[in-house]
């Protein structure tokens, strides 16, 4: 029983292999969408210049070659320098355009809690000296009690 | 405040970047080191100080390149030589297209490689092809936004250059 199961998981895997290596092929269209048509100046998936033609037709046969979105992409870097992704690098100075808009997105959202606290904290101190005393006080308060000592209430 | 005035600081260097480039008559031609489009290693406009050079930009895609191409290696077989060279610069193309389409037009001045641009944008052409003539101090004579013909540079740039094959 034990045998038969083992058989049947290398059967699954060998069948969800091929699946799984498709999944991970490069596509022109997904690669499209990632560069730019350094001529035309729009995403590459927009362009139909011949320098656009030309540039797809490297990628398809790159892909033909069995070369992965990564290698694709280094190697139009390679011919068109960096100036082709439509994103910029993960490293180096272009880090700073995924890392600029976080920071100050934390800094805002600091800046807005530090002055929200600040605000809560000045309208309760102006609550505290608006607020009216409760009850009577000094010699009202002694006649109050007085008054009330007289009823049994 | 410190904030918006990195901002505005950005918002300035990017258009002092971006703007302001290209070259006028009289203007020194930029000269940065490329790689050569085939046999490895850099070039640069430098190397040719002490000759008059037609620098031509084109790219394989280009059509009035290859219409231009045939005119520009009869005019480098007639004229070129000690005094002066055509040099082309293969901008924003592949370089494998680039090669191809020396080896197609049979051309045998030398050629640099512009992959992304930067000496395209340096020289502030506004397309391809397009045409200076440095002089021999490396100084921009002449130039033309557009293909040249073997009329035009009989007419045009021969007149500059050194009597008989220079």
């Amino acid at each position: 029983m034990r045998g038969r199961l083992a058989l049947l998981a290398l059967v699954a895997l060998a069948a969800l292999a091929p699946a799984a290596a498709a999944e991970q092929r490069a596509s022109l269209t997904e690669i499209e969408k990632q560069v730019m048509c350094p001529v035309c100046g729009t995403l590459l998936q927009l362009a139909e210049s011949p320098q656009a033609q030309r540039e797809k037709a490297f990628i398809r046969r790159l892909i033909a070659e069995g070369k992965s979105e990564g290698q694709i992409k280094d190697a139009l870097v390679a011919e068109y320098g960096d100036e082709v992704l439509a994103l910029p690098q993960g490293s180096g100075f272009s880090l700073s355009a995924y890392v600029v808009p976080i920071v100050a997105f934390v800094v805002a959202v600091i800046a807005l809690a530090i002055g929200v606290m600040r605000w809560r904290r000045a309208g309760k101190g102006r609550d505290e000296e608006d607020t009216p005393s409760v009850g009577p006080k000094g010699e009202d308060a002694d006649r109050l009690d007085a008054d009330l000592a007289r009823y049994d209430l | 405040m410190l904030a918006v005035l990195a901002v505005v600081g950005l918002l300035v260097f990017g258009l002092i970047s971006k703007g302001s480039s290209g070259v006028a008559l009289g203007d020194p031609a930029p000269a940065g080191a490329l790689p050569r489009l085939e046999g490895g290693g850099d070039g640069s406009l430098a190397e040719y100080k002490g000759k008059w050079v037609l620098v031509n930009f084109w790219a394989s895609w280009c059509v009035p390149c290859k219409e231009e191409a045939p005119a520009l290696e009869k005019f480098q077989r007639q004229h070129g030589g000690a005094r002066f060279t055509v040099l082309g610069i293969d901008t924003r193309d592949l370089s494998s297209d680039g090669r191809e389409f020396v080896r197609r037009y049979g051309l045998s001045y030398p050629q640099l490689r512009d992959g992304d641009g930067g000496a395209a944008h340096d020289f502030g052409t506004t397309g391809v092809p397009e045409n200076y003539l440095v002089d021999p101090t490396g100084k921009v004579q002449w130039l033309l936004h557009g293909p040249v013909d073997e009329r035009y540079l009989h007419d045009e740039v021969a007149p500059f250059l050194p009597e008989g094959k220079s």
